[in-house]
């Protein structure tokens, strides 16, 4: 018996496939996580992300925590409800956790951290807190669903009063803004236009059920990692961990090394990094049948002998109708690569993800 | 619940036997491995002409999931693989005891009725006990 959202019992009744995640009962499909795929790059989609936790931090010196304590630059949110992607980093470079930070006042900052490394994560921000005298409150009463796809900032703003419609609907990407009882994100995992809402728990099943008699389609964790893995976005643990910093891990982007002043933890090992340079994230495309999983073993074109890197998440693309992958290479200059599947060598195509946005393939197959 | 049709015979590794004359078998997976594996995406059938020996891998189902071997049920000849898996992998979740049929064996020892398999109902508590 796992933990449960405050929607476990409506994915059971529409007849959800129910595996454990990270300690959650969580939904995997609803009875066919291709087509869930489909419906989020055509249509809408919705996921359950409650079991993410949601962190309130207050205090007069919040901001200048979370400059400490995050890769990212918390400087960069000027204006209230904009959010910013970012990797909590141990001394040593290695990546804590990534996670969104929103920013909702001069003392009160959001952020949205994974299921999975919720405990260590508060273990961790509620140890460098106290010496700046912030408090960090868990919204165990929030629950939070993702809605994807082409209609779904449409079909969201539907279930909303017409005050409220325009505020969410004139969001840019990014933003989050009260509404109601709700808090709207134009945020997503998917590589689709969309909102992440956050809402009372109790409220939960009755937008769950109004956004699915809109035509939202309900979709389980399957079909979240195609979509995340075609948008080429990271999954913590495989793609990134404790044991890999973000510039080999395809996170550089979110390293803000400028201001050259701003002490944050990591800063030191990850500026050795860079100087020294090191092993870096990469797409793969199979050319081959079969599909691309993680730890799957890189090999040079050519060669059966010569190892160069490994798969850290690999799937079968629904969009593509071709395995995908992100790998770990040491020379990310090849163009070709071999991964062994199963005890037989695939030619790989390296690329650069993302392999899919808004509905469409950017790499041609 | 998963279907478990009458007539068929299966093993505890899920796959399904169905008698088709003296000694000709045709081999699938069960309801419950289609379902337990997800959406299929790549399918890999025995080429035509080999020789199988009981409980050899000789198929792979792959699903978004994971991959999964087929082990052979019967020892004999392959008589015929459904080609029609390898651009329609899908069949296999749709109708995995008709359309998404893996191959056909002309076995060596005779009737089906003398290996180990389990019957329909043998099958069931089976499952059931390995779901328990």
């Amino acid at each position: 018996m796992g933990l449960k959202t405050p929607l476990y019992d409506v994915h059971v009744r529409q007849g959800a496939k129910i595996v454990d995640f990270g300690g959650w009962d969580m939904p995997l499909h609803y009875g066919s996580q291709i087509e869930e795929h489909h419906a989020v790059r055509r249509d809408a989609g919705m996921f359950d992300v409650s079991h993410m936790a949601v962190l309130d931090l207050k205090g007069g010196r919040v901001r200048e925590f979370l400059r400490f304590l995050l890769a990212n630059d918390v400087a960069r949110l000027k204006i209230f409800g904009k959010a910013l992607y970012s990797c909590m980093l141990l001394p040593n470079g290695g990546v804590i956790d990534d996670l969104i930070v929103y920013y909702l006042a001069d003392n009160w900052y959001r952020l949205v951290v994974n299921a999975g490394t919720r405990n260590k994560d508060l273990v961790w921000i509620r140890r460098h807190a106290a010496g700046h005298a912030v408090e960090v409150a868990e919204r165990q009463d929030l629950a939070m669903i993702a809605v994807q796809g082409p209609t779904a900032r449409q079909k969201t703003a539907s279930l909303l009063m017409p005050a409220q419609q325009t505020a969410v609907l004139e969001l840019k990407p990014f933003f989050g803004a009260a509404a109601g009882s709700w808090f709207a994100a134009r945020t997503g995992y998917t590589g689709e236009d969309g909102f992440e809402i956050m809402i009372p728990a109790e409220d939960a099943a009755d937008a769950w059920n109004g956004l699915r008699a809109q035509g939202v389609k309900p979709a389980g964790l399957g079909a979240r990692d195609t979509l995340r893995l075609e948008a080429g976005m990271n999954l913590y643990g495989n793609d990134m961990d404790e044991n890999h910093h973000p510039l080999e891990s395809g996170l550089g982007w979110t390293v803000a090394f400028e201001p050259a002043d701003r002490a944050f933890i990591g800063r030191e090992a990850l500026e050795n990094a860079r100087r020294a340079g090191g092993p870096e994230l990469v797409g793969l495309i199979l050319e081959d049948r079969g599909v691309l999983r993680s730890h799957q073993k890189v090999m040079r074109a050519g060669s059966s002998k010569a190892p160069a890197g490994e798969v850290t998440s690999g799937t079968f693309s629904p969009t593509m109708n071709r395995s995908i992958a992100l790998a770990r290479v040491p020379d990310p200059s090849q163009t070709a690569v071999q991964v062994e599947i199963r005890g037989k060598l695939h030619a790989a195509r390296v690329v650069k993800p993302p392999f899919v946005r808004h509905g469409k393939a950017l790499i041609e197959i | 619940m998963s279907s478990i049709p009458a007539d068929l015979k299966y093993t505890k590794s899920h796959e399904w036997v169905r008698q088709v004359q003296n000694g000709a078998v045709e081999i699938g997976i069960t309801d419950h491995a289609q379902s337990a594996l997800g959406d299929l995406v790549f399918v890999e059938v025995p080429d035509v002409g080999r020789t199988l020996g009981i409980g050899e891998a000789c198929a792979v189902v792959e699903s978004v999931k994971a991959a999964s071997d087929v082990y052979s049920p019967l020892g004999g000849n392959v008589t015929a693989s459904n080609a029609a898996l390898a651009s329609q992998p899908e069949l296999l979740n749709q109708d995995p005891y008709g359309a998404g049929w893996l191959f056909r064996l002309q076995t060596s020892g005779g009737s089906a009725d003398a290996a180990p398999l389990m019957s329909a109902a043998a099958y069931a508590s089976f499952l059931a006990d390995e779901t328990k």
